[in-house]
């Protein structure tokens, strides 16, 4: 938890400083008021004269004013401070998750890292704006407050100290019982959802199962488990108010008891001081309990909070482990790309994805690689793109290792089509143009030579028509065909295609890679795909199984010479094809 | 005040619980308040009363503190005079003091038994809501249920329920306190002595309007507040789950500016509408700090006059306590209750979806299905009124055939499936399983006559064996056994840590090609005589395919089947085809009539197959 406020920078501290200040000054303040009740007190009972009355009302007008202000600017710092941190702590971990490898990505996983973005800074944002508050204002507080009240009648003292100790067994008692059944409540109330999640998606499975009742006692039990933890957690926090009002109440009018017997006892000197301090003593002791129990809201806040700190942390100190080299350009040859002995081990996987792998694809070729799933055929192309490094061997991409480039000056060379195509909320044009030069003319041709032009010259605006968040108003061929756009548009010296021709129909498959051979032409072009057909024609098919390359040639040698290839193409092809 | 912080950790609970808005974030608008609540009244008309107890302790709380001050004055008054004459009543003082601390006590009590009443009034309410709705979903139709307003409604329903909870927990008991508290100090505010009421309640107002003009100022923050969050989220997800492509493309640096630019705004309404909404306690405090100064030194003025005793003073510095806290909690309550209020209009708009007829005094059972035919007569169905899909459909499937339905994507095969399984309801005519029409049996009584094995292999948080033996009881362990040595995934599972007792979760790694196996093993455990089965187009490896391959032929042996086809074998050994395009059946017959045919189908197979490779 500490270890997060580690990423507070001179700002930060500075709005802590200010936010300490204020609410120490507010503090005092505010418990300085009471003190002239106690000089009226004093001249009420003395019948002292109206104007030293006034004039120490007037000292509480001023600092209860003053109260106000120092807490008003308490609250700017600390919103200032709580906006502020969270602000710089999002923006801390989205900068290092930019620059995580896809190792990192998978190791945390997609989903944990948005939940670490977004709802774990909010939770420390909320722990900064309500709990740090009280966290600076309890000790302030019941410091100051006892040290106000520490007279020499130790009669009232004990009396406090019996009453707030009653709440702290309480307090006890609800951080043992209660604290960790809200916590738990989390947990059912995520199984719960799940359930009704199951419940929408397999509604088809559910009901031609006739399980509808299977899933509703399901329901039940986690709705059951849910609402008794619940009703447990919340019965002990109900105890709570009660609790706090009983004993706040019984220790005000305690105080005037014993005081009456104190005032009873005590020389008629010594009775106007100590009926004056009594009036004055029972505000502090609520000021006493009030902060006490703000150790409550704080002991419930520290552990989610700890949670997403932990989480957060987790982020910020792994280092991504794919670093920049040096060069910016290539040295010398272009558009060729070499394996050499290349193995690669996911890491924390037991067996080898890639063993030993060898080839190499010169200016122009077209490499396609086929083979099962899990075969290696991503991971390959990803060793190219340097999503991954290789645990053995080198790649060389222009003739030089792929980790001797920084990863921008790598990747500026490579137009890069994944399994799933990815398109951002905006327009055809940005997504086409992404993160380069927007020219609308290099916009068109793009989209022309992946065929997307017909679709596209039917979505409304053309171009410039607006892209849903995860393409969702584009179906599947489409956004796999605008994700081709988007390499194509970079004019770069390699193409990736990792399996992107399978969401395509055979015909615009086949059109496609024609278009691509005819106006990209001198481009070197990687093809990961499932479809026999798809990989015909390449300069070179290279034949994947469990890592390791199993036949490398044409379409017609491999027929001849490699098993597992005409296996493949058994299942695929038409007997006639076959011969 | 202690109560207070007490509030901040019950709000902070129930941010995490169901994301909650906070006190003062910009309050949804019901349509109807007062419907609203009387549907939730009437919802919870058998809890009628403990509703009625909790708010009656809450009231009898509230007055029983109210006697508190007054004694006070009492006790003072006693002592003060005590000091003057030289002998102090003290028997008196006690006794005083030890009514009262009865009469605390007793207050608290009933406030614990009001806090504990409401909670678990609460807590059934929605526990029973969330069975209800549980119950509706598996009632309502898949017309509805498939369109996605309906899954949006779902997802708010949920979040609802949890909104709706916290507002019956907490704030109706406390709202009703809040007001007989206000109303309460005021009158004995007044009854005690007129003048320093007045100077109380001129402050309580002048807090009361500031407060209104702040939470008016800071709605729009808080609005703004909302949106940016939700920018920032949207843009982090989709640049997250977009990572390869961010990088690939060198996008990071693009990515990075949207992402600081929003989040710079966020900043700017994060840090206005917090110190906004931070300024109500100090405000409150400062409107109470001003009253009890005034209060001092108009009641020590008054005391000077010998016009009131000192007793009176310490009575409404008390009352001035007890009089401010309402203020705050009547404006945060009243936001809540209206959230809550929207928040139970959309509950009841789910209750009151429509839902499937009761079928009770329909066919439960038939037999001999085996040897029946499937017959569509005169079948007109679309999804929507205005536009059908299906025209006039005549077929008749004998037993044991093999149907397979083939057209592009989009052709609306699953219509096909839909209609024979009862999903959705036709415009007219029947489709009847041995002479029986489906229309005249049961829902569960048709799903009972097919076994379906769908694209989406759907398995649940769950042990193996629940999945495999979903829905049907008396599934003895040889059965479940045997279906998976039969489609060849017994091995697999017997590799996993517990067997058939490993739990599925979102962890577990299993492969597209072993789910499939999975949802055909569960099919032949259903052991139905018909088929409805989706062949998968996602591609796995060979191996695995060769598998379910075989599977699904082991599943078809013997029974009449229903293929959404994409396999060259079983489109080509299908005893009849029915080739669909956008939505309606355009040709039927089988491979060889249909090449013959030159038509549509003809136009499909050449396209997409003789290519080489099938799709």
């Amino acid at each position: 938890m500490i270890r997060v406020f580690r990423h507070m920078t001179g700002k930060h501290v500075y709005y802590m400083l200010g936010l300490i200040i204020f609410i120490a000054a507010q503090v005092v303040m505010e418990l300085t008021v009471p003190d002239y009740m106690s000089d009226i007190t004093k001249l009420v009972n003395t019948s002292g004269s109206m104007e030293d009355i006034w004039a120490c009302g007037k000292m509480m007008i001023l600092f209860s004013v003053l109260a106000f202000v120092s807490s008003i600017i308490s609250k700017y710092y600390s919103s200032r401070l709580a906006a502020s941190f969270s602000q710089h702590l999002r923006s801390k971990i989205f900068h290092r998750v930019e620059a995580f490898s896809m190792e990192e990505i998978d190791r945390f996983s997609t989903a944990s890292l948005i939940t670490r973005s977004t709802n774990d800074c909010t939770q420390i944002q909320n722990v900064i704006s309500r709990g740090l508050n009280q966290l600076i204002r309890v000790p302030i507080m019941a410091g100051y407050a006892l040290f106000k009240i520490s007279t020499r009648y130790w009669q009232w003292l004990v009396f406090t100290a019996a009453a707030v100790s009653v709440l702290f067994v309480l307090l006890i008692f609800l951080i043992i019982y209660a604290h960790p059944r809200f916590r738990k409540m989390q947990r059912y109330t995520d199984n719960l959802n799940q359930v009704t999640r199951e419940n929408m998606t397999g509604m088809r499975v559910i009901r031609a199962y006739n399980a509808e009742n299977y899933e509703q006692n399901k329901f039940r039990k986690a709705n059951d488990e849910l609402t008794d933890n619940a009703l447990k957690a919340r019965r002990a926090m109900g105890l709570m108010q009660p609790a706090t009002r009983f004993i706040n109440n019984e220790m005000n009018v305690g105080i005037y008891c014993i005081g009456a017997f104190m005032i009873a006892s005590a020389g008629s000197a010594e009775q106007l001081e100590i009926f004056s301090e009594m009036v004055v003593f029972s505000t502090y002791a609520a000021r006493i309990v009030r902060a006490f129990m703000g150790l409550n809201m704080i002991f419930n806040m520290i552990p989610r909070a700890s949670v997403s700190a932990e989480r957060i942390n987790a982020i910020l100190d792994t280092e991504p482990s794919i670093t920049d080299g040096q060069l910016t350009r290539e040295k010398g040859e272009k558009g060729t790309l070499r394996f050499e002995n290349v193995s690669f081990t996911y890491p924390g996987a037991g067996s080898e994805a890639l063993s030993n792998i060898s080839f190499t694809a010169e200016k122009g070729q077209t490499v396609a690689f086929i083979g099962a799933t899990g075969s290696g055929k991503s991971t390959l192309t990803n060793l190219v793109m340097r999503f991954f490094d290789a645990t053995q061997g080198r790649v060389l991409v222009d003739g030089t290792d792929v980790r001797d480039y920084t990863q921008q000056a790598l990747r500026e060379k490579i137009g890069f089509a994944p399994q799933q195509a990815v398109l951002f909320t905006g327009t055809v044009r940005s997504n086409v143009s992404y993160a380069a030069e927007d020219v609308e003319e290099k916009v068109r041709d793009a989209v022309r030579i992946a065929q997307a032009e017909e679709f596209v010259s039917h979505m409304d605006g053309e171009i410039n028509a607006p892209i849903a968040r995860g393409g969702a108003n584009v179906s599947g061929g489409q956004k796999q065909r605008l994700s081709i756009a988007r390499a194509i548009y970079r004019e770069p010296e390699f193409y990736i295609f990792d399996d992107t021709f399978s969401a395509l129909d055979y015909k615009t498959d086949r059109i496609l890679r024609a278009a691509l051979k005819k106006e990209t032409a001198g481009v070197t072009t990687l093809i990961v795909a499932q479809r026999i057909g798809t990989i015909r024609d390449a300069d070179k098919i290279i034949v994947l199984d469990e890592g390791k390359i199993v036949g490398e040639g044409t379409h017609s040698e491999l027929m001849k010479n490699c098993e597992i290839y005409r296996e493949i193409a058994r299942t695929q092809l038409s007997q006639e094809e076959l011969g | 005040m202690a109560k207070d912080s007490y509030n901040l950790g019950q709000v902070e609970m129930k941010t995490s619980g169901g994301g909650r808005r906070g006190g003062m974030n910009a309050a949804e608008k019901p349509k109807s308040f007062a419907n609203a609540w009387s549907m939730v009244l009437k919802y919870s008309r058998k809890q009628l009363p403990m509703i009625i107890l909790g708010i009656s302790c809450a009231i009898i709380s509230v007055i029983l503190t109210l006697f508190g001050p007054d004694t006070l004055k009492q006790i003072t008054n006693l002592i003060s005079s005590g000091m003057k004459t030289g002998s102090m009543d003290l028997n008196l003082i006690v006794t005083l003091t030890i009514r009262l601390g009865v009469i605390y006590l007793f207050s608290a009590v009933i406030i614990y038994v009001e806090s504990y009443t409401m909670t678990t009034y609460s807590a059934r309410l929605t526990q029973q809501m969330r069975n209800d709705i549980s119950r509706k979903l598996n009632k309502i139709p898949l017309s509805r249920t498939d369109s996605s307003s309906f899954g949006d409604l779902l997802s708010r329903v949920t979040n609802d329920v949890d909104t709706l909870n916290l507002a019956l927990d907490r704030t109706i008991a406390e709202m009703v306190a809040a007001v007989i508290t206000f109303v309460g100090c005021a009158v004995m505010m007044l009854i005690t002595d007129y003048r320093l009421a007045l100077t109380a309640l001129l402050f309580a107002a002048l807090g009361f309007v500031a407060m209104r003009y702040i939470i008016k100022y800071s709605q729009p923050f808080f609005t703004n507040r909302s949106k940016f969050l939700g920018m920032l989220n949207g843009h982090i997800e989709e640049m997250y789950a977009g990572h390869i492509i961010v990088r690939g493309f060198n996008g990071e640096d693009e990515s990075e500016e949207v992402f600081s630019a929003i989040n710079e705004k966020l900043y700017e309404t994060n840090w206005k509408s917090q110190f906004l909404s931070g300024l109500m306690m100090p405000i409150m405090e400062l409107v109470s700090n001003r009253g009890y100064v005034a209060v001092c030194v108009y009641g020590a003025y008054l005391v000077a006059r010998g016009e009131i005793e000192f007793g009176v003073v310490i009575a409404f510095i008390v009352y001035v306590k007890m009089f401010t806290m309402p203020l705050t909690q009547v404006a945060e309550g009243t936001t809540s209750l209206q959230t809550a209020a929207a928040a139970a209009e959309r509950i009841f708009q789910l209750f009151r979806e429509p839902e499937m007829e009761d079928e009770s005094d329909k066919i439960q059972h038939i037999d001999n299905v085996e040897k029946a035919d499937v017959v569509f007569d005169h079948v007109n169905f679309g999804y929507t009124p205005e536009k059908t899909v299906i025209n006039d459909f005549n077929f008749t499937v004998y037993p044991g055939h093999h149907v397979a339905i083939v057209g592009p994507t989009g052709a609306g095969k699953t219509t096909l499936v839909n209609l024979l399984m009862r999903f959705y309801e036709l415009n007219s005519g029947s489709i009847s399983i041995g002479g029986v029409k489906t229309s005249d049996m049961s829902r569960e009584c048709v799903h009972s006559q097919f076994c379906m094995v769908l694209q989406d292999t759907w398995l649940f948080n769950g042990t193996v064996r629940d999945n495999l033996a979903f829905g049907k009881e008396h599934v003895s362990d040889e059965e479940i056994i045997n279906a998976c040595k039969s489609v060849g995934i017994h091995h697999y599972i017997m590799s996993l840590p517990q067997g058939y007792d490993t739990v599925l979760n979102d962890d577990s790694n299993m492969s597209v090609g072993q789910r499939q196996l999975m949802t055909i093993a569960r099919a032949m455990i259903t052991n139905a005589p018909l088929l409805i089965l989706d062949e998968a187009t996602s591609s796995v490896d060979t191996r695995t395919e060769q598998m379910v391959q075989n599977a699904m032929n082991k599943l078809t042996e013997g029974r009449t089947s229903f293929t959404i086809a994409h396999r060259l074998s079983t489109i080509r050994d299908a005893d009849i085809i029915l080739v669909m395009k956008d939505g309606d059946i355009v040709e039927t017959g089988n491979h060889r009539e249909l090449l013959e045919a030159n038509g549509f189908y003809a136009e499909l197979w050449n396209s997409q197959f003789t290519e080489g490779a099938a799709i």
